[in-house]
């Protein structure tokens, strides 16, 4: 059942939040050993919010997700539950505060189940980062479920939870939601509150939401967004109603192509479910045009100079002083730090701090990090002008469905060239959703659906009328149905 | 030699970068207060602290007075200025790295004018002002075997205010970073206390030989928080610089301390240790921007300036330029001047010598500041009336003045009742001449026959006869005439 379902049916008292709460942390509790998508499950606080809930309910009080249960990925920091990040680092680390978003979700009347697996420190796009092992794919356990938000997307994918937040610097919430096939939702830079969300790469970051469908993701996101004074770069303009807009008629739309989006990196059978999908749109009215951004191929150099030069900064507050990981008898100061972080942190971490570090040094600084922020502008700039001629742009979220556990370690530039869709959209601070649109031997692929600024509410339409179209979306792998 | 030579034809060269706290109530990122000597850490928050997830907001407030400054100091202030991070690891430095502003500063192309004790004046550019959070700071005492940290400083809002290298002398640096302070404390945007750290700066110290047109290498002196101590340790450096190239050796770039117990520098990390802080613009907060509005609104808050009120005590009340800077140096004690002159319009010379003379030297005995109301603006201008309208002399008004410092009764009430009232009556002044030249016939007769010298014991001896009370211009008029 999706969100929007089972909101009804505890308005309608079939069951209560406690059942709904308590079957599914059965479901976490008996998927786990096979997954390992949660690192956290608050079952008492869970069910003691369930409660609440039902209370609420009762007297037909409560916010619009009241009741509904939703897992965190492991970086929103959750007052009295151990944030971790997916890294050993912050293995013991209790945050005193709710980020923004775990807060408004609280205050809407989610319950949350627990905190999800992912790459640590949102490193990586594979989920086979985390300090807590890989999460495995529900459609096939032998395979990644993309990352950084795997843990978010397997739990949806598999049924352990009907949503999720998720955060996307690069890809992080799309490439994984394409790979375990749900819906997943980057929203424009800004929309949706940094505060609590431990860093990676600040200009990038941005919180959203993996659901099974559109409407759900609809609904929380509805929720999750908005301004806060805690964040000066989140943006005060206000919320639209985004489930509210879901069945507007599609007749006109222009959705644009992009040229280089299909190119010899992408998978032949992946390319012809995207096709498939964008010829139902045809279907509804919608127009089809190639676009080019020639920018758009410098967006892994570009990205691979921004994220980790923010990163290096962003993580060096993990030094072993205040909380987190400290080695035992630090001999001195330079002991303490070395050999802190130097525990603390797993490889790709160290080696993205390491980048970071390189190429902000005096003398790399303008060639490297300068020239790469100059690249996001051109960017930009490639993808406004585009959005002149169309409303949306459209093409695969990945160029191949989920790879094998231990494929892509050994050799990084494989691996990040995972993100090559779905990097631009961050660099532009642009909103952009992936949604099921088929399988390729019985795996799942995504389709790419990205807008201008602030256009949340048509990307969401776009997918919702495509869900109503098909039903990619409603399949569950076998194990977990 | 001069207050500009340096000795054996060198020529020394000084930039002074200030970091004035500003008097925000919270801090520069975060909510916490920035008061003073609060228990450790009880003023740090988890933005101070630096916890995972949380991120800065910047304080208007800080803002408002970095304009004040450069409106102040007529610079440019910039329509956009950039936060960037300065990367590197202290444990007093929670998020490793500082917040501060690199290539974009708010402030920027202003200058500030002194005057030395000489009279000379001299303009010193202003290369930037930046604002940017403290750190905390490490303790050691009481902590045997471990250090602590407090971080009740750390995010307190800061201006850096970048001199460009202007300056020749400590002398020169001394008038300089008293300039600035008295303006920042005019300016109501730092309390300029410097035990307290609110008021501190680097020295950034070279020697050339005279006339050479390029700078010598130089080294930067941390963390200076006293007048004196700013010019001991100028000085002492220059001397150490001169004496190394002297002897053929070179001086090398790098950071020293200055040790107030031995009166020394010493080298804290030379160029090669010096940190890569991989500056780069924070990403968490957005370009400041100050627009037209702000900048006007702020420029209708700047009180009378010290330069300009220093200006006005020139030409209305003709001081000289030098007393006018003392009694500008601070709001406090020009109000004050400013008050007694009010009661004494006729005298503000007589008022400018009393106030930096007799009252400036008690208050500094005391260690009390011109506002501390020991003695009202009100009484001492009853006082120096008296010495105006010729009742006591101004020998006798000191006498007078230390038992109003002592016992806090008027002016009047002292004179009346100790009966110091001056002698002004010439009969009684004659009187009193004659008596002595009767007792004293073997001076009169040196002094007759050419000894001028013996004219001061007599004056002496008429002043001994009559207390002191005889109008000393009336004495010496009576005096000259009877002893001829």
């Amino acid at each position: 059942m999706t969100l929007a379902q089972l909101a009804k049916g505890l308005r309608a008292r079939d069951f209560s939040s406690v059942e709904l709460v308590r079957g599914f942390l059965d479901r976490i509790e008996a998927h786990q050993p096979v997954l390992n998508a949660m690192i956290s499950v608050t079952r008492e606080p869970a069910l003691a919010a369930a409660q609440a809930a039902d209370q609420d309910l009762a007297r037909d009080a409560g916010g619009p997700l009241t009741g509904l249960p939703i897992v965190h990925k492991d970086l929103f920091c959750t007052e009295g539950v151990r944030t971790t990040c997916g890294s050993r680092m912050l293995d013991n680390f209790v945050s005193p505060y709710d980020a923004t978003v775990v807060a408004k979700l609280k205050s809407a009347g989610a319950v949350a189940l627990g905190k999800s697996n992912m790459d640590e420190f949102a490193m990586g796009s594979s989920n086979e980062t985390s300090f807590y092992g890989p999460v495995r794919n529900p459609w096939n356990t032998d395979l990644v479920p993309g990352g950084s938000s795997g843990g978010s997307a397997a739990a949806v994918a598999a049924r352990l939870a009907p949503a999720a937040t998720a955060t996307d610097t690069g890809g992080s919430i799309r490439q994984p939601a394409a790979l375990c096939g749900v819906t997943g939702v980057k929203p424009t830079y800004g929309r949706v509150s940094r505060y609590g969300m431990v860093a990676f790469a600040s200009s990038l970051d941005q919180g959203g939401v993996i659901a099974t469908t559109s409407e759900d993701a609809a609904l929380v996101l509805r929720e999750m967004a908005g301004f806060d004074p805690n964040d000066s770069t989140s943006v005060d303009i206000p919320v639209p109603d985004y489930v509210a807009t879901l069945n507007e008629p599609l007749a006109g739309l222009r959705i644009g192509l992009l040229k280089e989006f299909f190119d010899k990196g992408l998978d032949r059978e992946n390319e012809e479910r995207v096709r498939e999908a964008l010829r139902v749109y045809q279907r509804l009215g919608a127009t089809l045009r190639e676009v080019s951004l020639p920018n758009l191929p410098l967006s892994v150099p570009a990205y691979y100079v921004v994220a980790p030069a923010e990163c290096s900064s962003n993580l060096a507050r993990f030094d072993g002083v205040r909380y987190g990981h400290r080695c035992k008898d630090p001999r001195d100061l330079m002991d303490l730090y070395k050999r802190s972080r130097g525990e603390g942190f797993g490889a790709e971490v160290k080696r993205r701090i390491m980048t970071g570090t390189y190429v902000l040094s005096a003398g790399y600084y303008d060639a490297y990090y300068l020239k790469a922020q100059k690249v996001r502008q051109l960017i930009a700039a490639d993808f406004a002008r585009a959005f002149k001629e169309v409303d949306v742009l459209m093409g695969p979220t990945t160029p191949t469905p989920a790879f094998a556990i231990g494929a892509k370690t050994e050799d990084p530039i494989t691996m990040y060239l995972n993100d090559i869709y779905t990097i631009g959209a961050n660099l532009a601070g642009l909103p952009g959703v992936s949604v099921p649109c088929g399988f390729v031997d019985g795996l799942p692929v995504g389709l790419q659906i990205v807008g201008p600024h602030f256009a949340e509410g048509k990307l969401l339409n776009a997918a919702h009328i495509y869900q109503r179209e098909t039903d990619w979306h409603t399949r569950v792998p076998e194990r977990f149905a | 030699m001069s207050a500009n030579m340096s000795p054996a034809g060198w020529e020394t060269v000084i930039g002074l970068e200030i970091h004035a706290q500003l008097a925000t109530r919270s801090k520069i990122f975060s909510g916490s207060a920035t008061t003073y000597g609060a228990a450790p850490n009880a003023q740090a928050n988890l933005v101070d602290l630096g916890y995972p997830g949380v991120l800065p907001v910047l304080n208007g407030a800080a803002v408002r007075m970095a304009v004040k400054f450069g409106l102040a100091i007529g610079a440019r202030i910039a329509q956009a200025s950039v936060f960037a991070r300065k990367n590197y690891f202290y444990p007093d430095l929670p998020k490793g790295y500082q917040i501060s502003q690199y290539e974009l500063p708010i402030v920027a192309g202003g200058a500030i004018d002194i005057v030395l004790e000489d009279g000379t004046s001299k303009r010193v550019g202003v290369t930037r002002a930046h604002l940017e959070e403290d750190a905390g700071k490490s303790l050691h005492e009481g902590l045997p075997g471990v250090t602590g940290i407090d971080l009740n400083r750390a995010g307190t809002p800061l201006v850096e205010i970048v001199s460009e290298p202007d300056m020749r002398s400590a002398k020169e640096a001394v008038a300089y970073m008293k300039k600035v302070h008295t303006l920042v404390r005019y300016l109501e945007i730092c309390d300029g206390n410097m035990q307290e750290g609110s008021f501190r700066c680097d020295a950034n110290v070279s020697v050339r030989r005279r006339g050479a047109e390029k700078f010598g290498t130089r080294a930067e002196i941390k963390n200076l928080n006293s007048f004196r101590f700013i010019e001991k340790a100028i000085n002492y450096e220059v001397a150490r610089q001169i004496d190394l190239l002297e002897s053929g050796g070179k001086v090398q770039q790098e950071t020293r301390l200055y040790d107030p117990d031995k009166g020394e520098t010493r080298s804290m990390r030379s160029k090669e240790e010096a940190n890569d802080y991989r500056y780069f613009p924070d990403p968490d907060l957005l370009p400041v921007v100050v627009d037209d509005a702000l900048i006007s609104a702020v420029r209708s808050s700047l009180p009378e300036l010290p330069d300009q009120k220093a200006a006005r005590f020139c030409s209305d009340y003709g001081l000289s330029e030098y007393d006018a800077g003392v009694l500008t140096a601070s709001r406090e004690l020009a109000s004050y001047y400013e008050a007694v002159v009010q009661e004494l319009p006729r005298e503000p010379k007589l008022a400018a010598n009393w106030v930096m003379g007799e009252l400036a030297a008690a208050l500094n005995k005391e260690g009390l500041e011109i506002d501390s109301g020991k003695l009202p603006a009100g009484r001492l201008a009853r006082l120096l009336e008296r010495i105006a309208d010729r009742t006591i002399s101004g020998k006798i008004a000191k006498e007078v003045f230390e038992q109003m410092w002592s016992s806090g009764a008027d002016a009047d009430a002292i004179i009346e009742t100790k009966g110091l009232k001056q002698i002004t009556d010439t009969g009684a002044i004659e009187k009193a001449i004659e008596e002595v030249m009767a007792r004293n016939p073997g001076q009169l007769a040196e002094y007759r026959s050419g000894k001028d010298k013996l004219f001061g014991f007599f004056v002496g001896q008429v002043m001994k006869a009559t207390g002191g009370k005889a109008n000393p211009a009336q004495l010496n008029e009576l005096l000259k005439t009877k002893l001829r």
